[in-house]
């Protein structure tokens, strides 16, 4: 067998392919967390919940209502980032002129109350949800297995991605959003329905983070707590790359989960807190974060 | 974030004419009622509470006369339950003093590195910042040797106290601490009333203007985060000293946001609020675990954070000063 470094070069592929879905999920939430913060400036602390609801409600969709895969790809963020919308109308609009740090709380409170009622209703342990038929099995590679599932999850991610970083940066509507995260008043002036552009923005956000949700629903145990680990880590990714851009959110997600995935391989003791490392590093050298601007 | 400044000012009065003031008889009250507190309820509840009054004393430090919102606290709470719990039970004989002194030293330590990084961001930065150092430290102490992982230490033996104390016993045990949570609370109260604290203040409310008037923001920063992180590296090595017990629930975020909730809840910025949160968030989570509601206490403190910021944001005490404020100036 080849080898590199002293590794078998299997070992290598699969662990950069699993850093690379890992890559995908953490730019799916650091993106929706971008957008999210664009235009509210709210961290969006409910996010790993909201992706732990879009994994749950495909699950129970599948169970109760015999909703398939390809349909709760696309009802699930619609149902979840609606909720969003409702959270927005409700809650955080009541709090929109305050300090940040109070949407940081809020969400938190919020992200307590999902978690803690799903644990109540379902347990902490977790269940499987199936992968769809058209995308079971793999492709043999040369140099390594590749199943169809991953594959099409990491492909779909970066399509979403695209799609998403297409809208806010080369549309009309986009110009809308990003002049609102600079002037909402005169954006507003311009006869521009800026709350309702909040409200479907933060649906927009909760819609990646259900979406994501969705996709991983396959992969992972689906548990009310899936989210809460993972929303960590996307926080030290969104520190890494700066909350300033969209690239940003995704390439860096895409990267650090790389740069895990080789971690794995290399020095499985530090996989869990590679990232925080790289985090504290860039901290040292540009603490706006790679991709940010100097405020 | 309004502060208690009648306190202030009550104190000023008391230099000058040398009278009990209202403000020190309620402290001394409270004092009173401390001392005899263990006679009527049981110590090791009364203990949890100064523990996590302590906690949540030196969370409020930062995020209410600062203004840094750091989602990491349970870091330092952790670092100072495990330091001491380790000294204590690997050193047997060892003075529980010295174990708590090396605890809130380790804190210390810590507070220093992470606070000299996270202070180069700000606001919600800042708080994703000390979150995610918490988490590594969390995934620190699952993983070496001396913590034991998942199982955490357990049966710290509580030690003589100077060879004259016997610290078993829940009566003397609890002293021991109510005297610790009175001297910190003291360091506290002194720090915040202090020129040091007046700058401080500065920083929360303006700090290009306090940047702008010659002072060192950054420096004022970090040496009240490394008082922070001090102050809550004690708190967790009193913890293990009262429960015997150091584990990974110290460390975990929602340890961290258990104490942003009890200095929310009490009032954030006054120096009695986090001891009133913490007795509440206590209190309840202690009555709801015998009750059929166990299972949903996070449901339900999720839901008085929801509330908390929605509608009384400056917290119980600080909406009792705002009443007491409002009915003098009617007078």
């Amino acid at each position: 067998m080849t080898m590199i470094f002293g590794i078998p070069l299997m070992v290598l592929f699969g662990q950069l392919m699993l850093g690379l879905i890992n890559g995908a999920f953490y730019a799916l939430l650091s993106l929706g967390l971008a957008v999210i913060f664009g235009l509210l400036r709210i961290i969006n602390f409910a996010h790993g919940a909201q992706y732990m609801l879009g994994a749950f409600a495909a699950l129970l969709g599948a169970q109760y209502l015999g909703l398939n895969y390809w349909a709760a790809l696309i009802v699930v963020p619609l149902v979840v980032g609606a909720l969003g919308i409702v959270m927005e109308r409700l809650l955080l609009r009541r709090i929109q002129h305050l300090d940040h740090l109070y949407g940081l709380l809020l969400t938190f409170g919020l992200a307590l109350i999902f978690e803690g009622t799903l644990v109540n209703l379902f347990g902490v342990s977790g269940s499987s949800y199936p992968i769809p038929e058209a995308l079971s099995g793999g492709f043999k590679l040369s140099f390594m297995f590749l199943p169809t599932y991953r594959a099409w999850v990491l492909v779909a991610a970066l399509v979403v991605c695209f799609a998403v970083w297409f809208l806010i940066e080369r549309t009309r509507l986009g110009a809308y959003l990003r002049a609102g995260t600079e002037n909402p008043e005169l954006v507003q002036a311009f006869g521009i329905n800026v709350p309702l552009m909040v409200s479907l923005t933060y649906g927009l956000g909760v819609a990646l983070a259900a979406f994501a949700g969705v996709l991983a629903a396959p992969l992972y145990p689906v548990s009310p707590t899936m989210g809460s680990s993972l929303l960590i880590v996307v926080f030290a990714v969104v520190v890494i790359g700066g909350m300033g851009s969209i690239l940003g959110a995704i390439l860096t997600g895409l990267a650090m989960g790389i740069i895990e995935g080789l971690t794995k391989v290399f020095y499985p003791e530090a996989a869990n807190t590679v990232i925080f490392v790289v985090m504290v590093m860039v901290l040292m050298l540009r603490p706006a974060g790679l991709f940010g601007k100097e405020a | 974030m309004a502060v208690l400044e009648q306190d202030q000012n009550a104190a000023r009065a008391g230099k000058t004419a040398r009278r009990i003031t209202p403000i020190g008889a309620f402290y001394l009250v409270l004092f009173v009622l401390g001392l005899l507190a263990p006679w009527v309820a049981y110590p090791v509840f009364l203990m949890k509470i100064l523990c996590f009054a302590l906690f949540a004393s030196a969370f409020n430090l930062l995020l209410g006369f600062v203004g840094l919102l750091s989602f990491g606290h349970a870091a330092f709470l952790a670092t100072g339950a495990y330091i001491t719990g380790f000294l204590l039970a690997e050193y047997p004989g060892l003075s529980p003093a010295l174990g708590i002194v090396a605890g809130t030293f380790g804190a210390v330590v810590l507070g220093t590195l992470f606070g000299a990084l996270a202070i180069r961001r700000q606001g919600i930065y800042f708080a994703m910042v000390t979150l995610a150092l918490a988490q590594m430290m969390f995934f620190f102490f699952v993983q070496a040797p001396f913590t034991h992982g998942e199982d955490g230490l357990h049966g710290v033996p509580r030690g003589d106290l100077f060879g004259l104390f016997d610290l078993s016993d829940n009566h003397t045990l609890y002293y021991f601490v109510f005297a610790i949570f009175v001297v910190a609370f003291a360091l506290i109260r002194r720090v915040v009333h202090s020129p040091f604290g007046q700058v401080l203040k500065a920083i929360r409310e303006n700090e290009p203007r306090a940047i702008s008037l010659g002072y060192h923001t950054d420096a004022y920063k970090l040496v009240a985060f490394v008082l922070s992180a001090g102050l809550a590296g004690l708190a967790g090595a009193t913890k293990t000293l009262v429960f015997q017990l150091a584990s990974l629930g110290d460390a975990s975020w929602h340890m961290s946001g258990e104490v942003i909730l009890m200095t929310l809840l009490g009032g954030v910025g006054t120096l009695l609020g986090p001891l009133v949160g913490s007795g509440l968030v206590i209190g309840l989570q202690h009555q709801l675990a015998q009750s059929a509601l166990g299972d949903w206490v996070s449901v339900i403190l999720g839901a008085i954070f929801v509330i908390c910021v929605l509608s009384f944001r400056s917290g119980i005490v600080g909406e009792c000063q705002r009443w007491l404020e409002k009915r003098k100036a009617r007078e």
